[in-house]
């Protein structure tokens, strides 16, 4: 593994820094995505959604966390491809989202956008973009016009270690750092750029540190550990919108599943992923604490598992049912229409 | 009516669109204290201050992300890339992100922004600062692209194109920036998408761009003077949308076309006009559509080199009166 996270799995928790109600929202939150993305894995596999797929499983606590220090109401979210939780986490119909995937009319994007290109104005979530690293500098744009109308918001920009990479977001790091920008740099540090490990691919592997040449304060984050995130985040969030400029979070974190869904993942071992699902499962962590403490029961969570059931089985029956677009759809919102 | 030069116009054009609308805010490697490489922004720095006119980083993917993300929530900035060449080293953004997003996001998500960029060969700046590209922005769905000729319609297709909804690439010819024209005082606006025939006539067209146009139209005076060859010439402007219709009006009167063109010969803009000609008006056609263009090269440096090829008055005189011949 690349990067070490600092848990002790296994150890009894201290009392967690998290209300039970918290704990059962992020819980609840993080099943969701969990179980969307599997439904998700399952249409793929059987034909229904079909092109590119980047499924979020194992990196849930990164988007829930970070949400659940927002100001929903003010901050705007961009991300890479791998959207689907980001798009649940800022309270985008699940419907929507998977209509999209199975490319019909009824999807975000009325099946233009597919898997990578989803976006809700009215929940500030701006994508969605396919190329690596090219929301660094539009989530920096995002973050100029924060500024620009003085609306008390931050932008909330993930990328990936691949991305980290990428000379635009160096780029996009010293114009924010310089107008001191409303930015959030959310790094979703998951240890495989596609099918190469930050080992292989990063000079320096410790990737949070990339603003420290322009002045960025950068700090690494059990991305698998919900509570941890959403406390960083809350920190990180404060300074920047008090106007000191943007930071970075370097959340270390991992996908169970492969690049996309047609990568069988053979850069690693069956036992690494097996060894990080078994020892900081982000939803299992949530779920042992719950129990540990008393924050549910056995009977209150499987009420819980049940209701995700159903709004994924929803989600994919609707996706399924729902009419393909108009041939005519091919030559609209090009330009706008006169 | 004053008289303007052609960069002139580009900084009226601006000013006027942000006293009009605070939403409009401009940002550029050198556009602010130091008014411009080319001059074509003096003055609107001490006008509306560094929040609004702001100097950029020599670092376009960050200006232009800035500009799509910021036009993303209702800003509508105008980008300005010094050099159009330099849209290579920006180009997923323009083609991929800020083209795409309106299609993608099902209408959700407009991208009313500009980007200005100064294009174009004659001042013999060599093969990496003199390109004409506008054939770059043409071929990609979701942009409009625009190529004024003169500074009324450098203000007024310039305010146009901050006013539309849509991404704009707009393209300033550097070998204009010092002509001077007549422009009309008070809020100026032209219409995107419209030709204008800036000289009548039924022997012949010409169908010219930017700097071409002056060049098309002293070769139809020439015409005029020495052969009694009466040649319309036909100022684009517009490459999307395209003013069909006055391309092929015009084209009618009398069956025999010529393009003029900048850009190096293959994919150019003519060749696509050539093309809709022949399938549209076909049985209108005296002759095959002539076009005159770049040789399909680097541009040369040396200033003998540049002026053999780029079209020059000559070139554009002989090839029509031998083509009608």
């Amino acid at each position: 593994m690349a990067t070490t996270a600092k848990t002790k799995p296994g150890k009894r928790a201290a009392k967690p820094k998290a209300t039970a109600e918290e704990l059962n929202h992020f819980y609840r939150e993080m099943l969701m995505i969990r179980r969307f993305e599997e439904k998700a894995g399952q249409l793929y596999g059987m034909g229904l959604i079909q092109g590119f797929c980047h499924l979020y499983i194992g990196q849930e606590a990164v988007i829930v966390g970070m949400q659940a220090a927002a100001d929903t109401e003010k901050d705007s979210v961009v991300t890479s491809y791998r959207d689907h939780g980001h798009m649940l986490a800022c309270g985008m119909d699940p419907k929507g989202v998977m209509a999209e995937l199975t490319g019909r009319a009824s999807g975000y994007s009325r099946g233009k956008g597919g898997s990578m290109h989803m976006f809700s104005r009215e929940k500030r979530f701006f994508g969605g973009h396919g190329i690596v690293a090219a929301q660094v500098p539009i989530g920096t744009g995002l973050a100029f016009a924060h500024r620009y109308k003085e609306d008390g918001g931050v932008c909330m920009t993930y990328y990936g270690d691949g991305a980290a990479n990428q000379g635009q977001v160096f780029e996009s790091f010293n114009m924010a750092a310089l107008w001191k920008l409303p930015v959030v740099y959310v790094l979703e540090n998951n240890r495989y750029g596609m099918g190469t490990s930050v080992a292989r691919a990063a000079a320096n592997q410790e990737l949070y540190k990339r603003g420290t040449a322009f002045g960025i304060p950068g700090e690494e984050v059990d991305g698998m550990d919900v509570v941890a995130v959403r406390d960083a985040a809350k920190k990180a969030l404060d300074s920047v919108r008090s106007g000191k400029g943007p930071q970075i979070l370097g959340m270390l974190t991992y996908r169970y599943r492969g690049h996309s869904m047609s990568d069988p993942a053979k850069y690693r071992t069956r036992e690494e992923v097996s060894k990080v699902r078994a020892e900081q499962d982000p939803i299992d962590r949530v779920r042992n604490m719950l129990m540990e403490h008393d924050y549910a029961t056995e009977d209150q969570l499987k009420k819980v598992d049940a209701e995700i059931k159903a709004i994924v089985t929803e989600a994919a029956e609707f996706a399924q049912q729902s009419p393909e677009p108009d041939p005519s759809e091919l030559y609209t919102d090009i330009l706008i229409e006169t | 009516m004053a008289e303007l030069t052609y960069r002139e116009a580009v900084a009226e054009a601006i000013a006027q669109e942000m006293e009009r609308d605070e939403n409009v805010v401009f940002l550029g490697e050198d556009i602010g204290k130091a008014g411009g490489v080319f001059k074509a922004t003096v003055g609107l720095f001490d006008k509306f201050g560094p929040e609004r006119v702001r100097d950029t980083p020599i670092a376009e993917q960050a200006i232009l992300g800035a500009a799509m993300g910021a036009a993303m929530t209702g800003l509508r900035p105008v980008a300005e890339i010094m050099f159009s060449d330099f849209f290579a080293v920006c180009w997923d953004i323009v083609a991929n992100q800020i083209a795409k997003t309106r299609y993608m996001t099902d209408g959700q998500v407009t991208m009313p922004l500009v980007i200005r960029t100064a294009n174009g060969g004659g001042v013999r700046f060599g093969a990496q600062h003199s390109q004409a590209v506008e054939n770059w922005a043409m071929m990609i769905p979701g942009l409009k692209v625009i190529a004024p000729s003169s500074p009324a319609d450098v203000k007024g297709l310039l305010a146009a194109s901050i006013r539309d909804e849509d991404p704009v690439i707009f393209f300033e010819q550097k070998s204009l920036y010092a002509e001077k024209g007549e422009v009309p005082d008070g809020e100026h606006i032209e219409e995107l998408g419209t030709a204008k025939v800036v000289r009548p006539g039924d022997d012949a067209v010409i169908y010219a761009l930017a700097a071409m146009v002056p060049r098309a139209v002293k070769a139809a005076e020439r015409l005029q003077a020495e052969d009694g060859i009466n040649v319309s010439v036909v100022d684009v402007r517009s490459l999307v949308p395209l003013d069909t219709q006055t391309i092929f009006d015009e084209f009618r009167k009398s069956g025999r076309a010529f393009t003029v063109e900048e850009n190096p010969r293959l994919c150019g803009w003519g060749a696509e006009i050539s093309s809709l000609i022949t399938e549209e008006c076909f049985w209108d056609m005296d002759l095959p559509v002539t076009r005159i263009t770049t040789p399909h090269i680097p541009l040369p440096a040396s200033d003998n080199l540049e002026d053999a090829a780029l079209p020059s008055v000559d070139r554009i005189y002989n090839t029509v009166r031998e083509g009608l011949d």
